[in-house]
């Protein structure tokens, strides 16, 4: 941490996890860098909520808060704030070559690296190994059309025993979580980016089609409520045992395998099906470090983001909390592949970004009108005309 | 409110007062004037103030966090709004809930301010009962009632398909649109029942008991007595309840975003404006939503007032 030496003495403001473990680790950081550098760090745990913590953001921004140094912020906000954030290109840049580009690229808006890879959550399938053993299925399904039948299959048996079991649950409720499975729907079946090249592209046909085949899942292999479903609502309906299938975030699985878990040794994870001869695609969460424009120390600012985000400490977070890395030669190392089993599995399918770095100050009107149309879809309206809708409403807002 | 006592007054001409320019007069019209001063400033500061700038950010093209210069923009953002679907659909969900929770609040908050209101055993410990739902925090109680309406593991769904077979399947409430505006009615009904009971009581205990003997003595039977002396006895205080409950219902949104979230088909006013400010970003558009929302709600005051108004004279 040489470079960081001219800093000492200096103190920064971070505002990093929400209490809890996440917390733990960013003042264990803190307390460690300062024992390196000299440079003092006071660590504010961010609300919860993501709409939150962005909501306050955007309060020391439009103030030009100096009370702000470093920020942990979404992977779907460097375009949106990126006019408040500072250039790390200049010294962070090199740092970036081992990150994963998908990520980089998402943090690089027109040019300018505004953000560094914190850590990064995709959308995984998680399936009962139970009962797809039960049901002399051999293989976890690799299209979406075999996971409609095998999901139509297991359904039909379990239902005599159980009433309420749901062949296949995701995150269908009207929210950004929402945008992540549809955009992972389309982009694995041909389906298109959402906004590509600055266009709106959810009205076409293989999206419509897609899309269409979602809807009439909802209420036969999904459940009906699907549409009101966040992750936590997904996670309950597959930990009790009532679904066969479940799309989520990585966190799912240390709680299924937990001990109290009635699912616990009963299920495994794959990538994410995909459209016939079409590559398997999991949607881009997790979350980025920045700095802010308005800080009075940059150049420490800039120092303790690349201590956070540098291989050592991302191995850290990796084994101690499960966060997962950005890094390929983190993850592809035993130590973080024996904490994180599932990064042996699914560790290698291809990252999508939402088109936030794209659409940057609007993107998060886009999602909404994206995934407002996708959720009107699913609850019984027609895809194609909704997508002329959707794609319309979002042209008109990019001009 | 009591209404009552100056009906007799009426009778005297309006011509009847003359304007008295006594010192006296005057220095206590100025005294009372400085007294009010500090009340009159506070309203300005956390009042006024706000929706002046609210009014006037309306005009403008202003983004939160965005260092795009904030342009004038006149009447665009009220030009928008008028052709704003998404708009004009949530003043129609506010509307038709406002009236359903309105409507079913004041039935079974008359019934049950009616019940507590006679004389029988336990009814201080019925009273106190009465306003749990209204002392549970909003969110808490939405976040329950989702579990509650949980299309697979949700308590209505086992008791109605499994325990009576009274539906042959599970019904997802809250995701089916054909439902969701019941099942959060249903949830505000619960919750705000109370509020309008306690309102309803305060109103009941201010009756004259000695009319209802008067009645007694002669004839009138429990259903006349209720119609020709509790109700229009009861009127300011129901109109007072009335009004309380529609303008919360008009601005309703905690209830809806915990069970809903963004979902279009059931965006209240409140909710779509919250999403325009804080998710968008977008300070004039939200501001002028805010706008029309409170002159919305002024139209609902307004002709609550004339309606009360025309009845009393």
């Amino acid at each position: 941490m040489a470079s960081a030496k001219p800093y000492a003495g200096a103190t920064i403001v971070y505002y990093g996890d929400g209490v809890g473990q996440g917390n733990d680790l960013d003042k264990a950081a803190a307390t460690q860098f300062q024992k390196d550098t000299g440079i003092n760090v006071t660590v504010v745990p961010r609300p919860q909520s993501s709409t939150d913590t962005f909501s306050q953001y955007q309060r020391f921004f439009q103030g030009q808060s100096p009370d702000l140094d470093v920020l942990m912020i979404d992977v779907i906000w460097p375009g949106q704030l990126a006019s408040n954030l500072i250039d790390l290109g200049p010294k962070l840049g090199d740092a970036t070559q081992q990150h994963y580009p998908g990520i980089v690229a998402n943090d690089t808006i027109n040019g300018t690296l505004v953000a560094m890879p914190f850590f990064s959550d995709f959308g995984i399938l998680y399936y009962r190994s139970d009962l797809l053993q039960k049901y002399n299925i051999s293989a976890p399904p690799t299209t979406w059309d075999e996971l409609g039948q095998q999901a139509t299959t297991i359904v039909n048996g379990e239902k005599g025993s159980n009433p309420t079991f749901g062949g296949f649950v995701f995150q269908g409720s009207a929210y950004e979580g929402l945008t992540c499975n549809a955009l992972e729907w389309l982009a694995s079946t041909g389906g298109g980016m959402i906004v590509e090249d600055g266009k709106a592209t959810v009205n076409n046909p293989q999206a419509v089609a897609t899309l269409n085949m979602m809807k009439g899942w909802v209420g036969t292999v999904a459940p009906r409520g699907v549409t009101t479903y966040q992750e936590e609502d997904a996670r309950n309906v597959f930990q009790t045992g009532n679904a066969a299938f479940m799309r989520n975030w990585p966190y799912a699985y240390a709680l299924g395998a937990a001990n109290e878990s009635p699912v616990k040794g009963k299920f495994d994870v794959a990538p994410l099906p995909a459209g016939s001869g079409q590559q398997p695609v999991g949607c881009i969460g997790g979350w980025a470090l920045a700095a802010s424009k308005y800080s009075k120390n940059p150049d420490a600012s800039i120092e303790f983001i690349r201590y956070l985000t540098s291989p050592e400490f991302q191995t850290f977070r990796g084994v101690v909390g499960g966060y997962v890395p950005t890094i390929q030669s983190v993850a592809d190392n035993p130590t973080v592949q024996q904490a994180q089993p599932y990064l042996a599995k699914v560790g290698n399918v291809t990252r999508v970004a939402r088109p936030s770095a794209e659409t940057g100050e609007n993107y998060n009107q886009v999602s909404t009108i994206f995934f407002q149309g996708v959720n009107n879809v699913l609850n019984g309206q027609d895809a194609s005309s909704v997508m002329s809708s959707t794609q319309s409403q979002i042209s008109r807002l990019l001009g | 409110m009591s209404v009552e006592a100056p009906a007799q007054a009426q009778p005297v001409p309006p011509v009847a007062l003359p304007t008295v320019h006594s010192e006296l007069v005057r220095r206590q019209t100025r005294l009372a004037w400085w007294l009010l001063v500090p009340s009159l400033l506070v309203v300005a500061l956390v009042a006024l103030v706000p929706l002046g700038q609210t009014i006037l950010a309306s005009f403008t093209n202003e983004r939160l966090a965005s260092n795009r210069p904030v342009q004038f923009v006149g009447l665009k953002n009220y030009a928008a709004l008028l052709t704003d679907d998404a708009f004009l659909h949530s003043i129609y969900v506010t509307v038709l809930f406002a009236v359903l929770t309105v409507i079913f609040e004041l039935i079974l908050g008359l019934g049950i301010a009616l019940v507590v209101n006679s004389n029988f055993k336990g009814r201080g410990a019925m009273r106190a009962a009465m306003l749990v739902p209204w002392a549970i925090p909003t969110v808490v109680a939405a976040q329950m009632w989702r579990f509650m309406y949980h299309d697979v593991y949700g308590v209505f769904n086992d008791f109605l398909v499994q325990r009576v077979h009274l539906l042959p399947q599970n019904v997802a409430w809250i995701a089916d649109p054909a439902t969701s505006l019941f099942a959060v009615a249903a949830i505000d009904i619960w919750k705000t029942t109370p509020f309008m009971a306690l309102l309803l009581l305060a109103g009941l205990q201010v009756i004259p008991t000695d009319i209802y003997e008067a009645a007694d003595v002669d004839g009138a039977n429990p259903f006349q007595q209720f119609m020709s002396l509790t109700l229009p006895l009861l009127r300011p205080a129901i109109v007072v309840a009335l009004i309380f409950r529609t303008l919360d219902a008009l601005r309703v949104f905690d209830v809806f975003y915990v069970i809903f979230g963004n979902r279009a088909d059931t965006q209240t006013m409140a909710i779509y404006a919250q999403q325009t400010i804080v998710a968008f970003s977008d300070m004039g558009y939200g501001s002028a939503i805010s706008v029309a929302i409170f002159l919305i709600i002024g139209i609902f005051v307004i002709a609550y007032v004339t309606i009360f108004k025309v009845e009393q004279s």
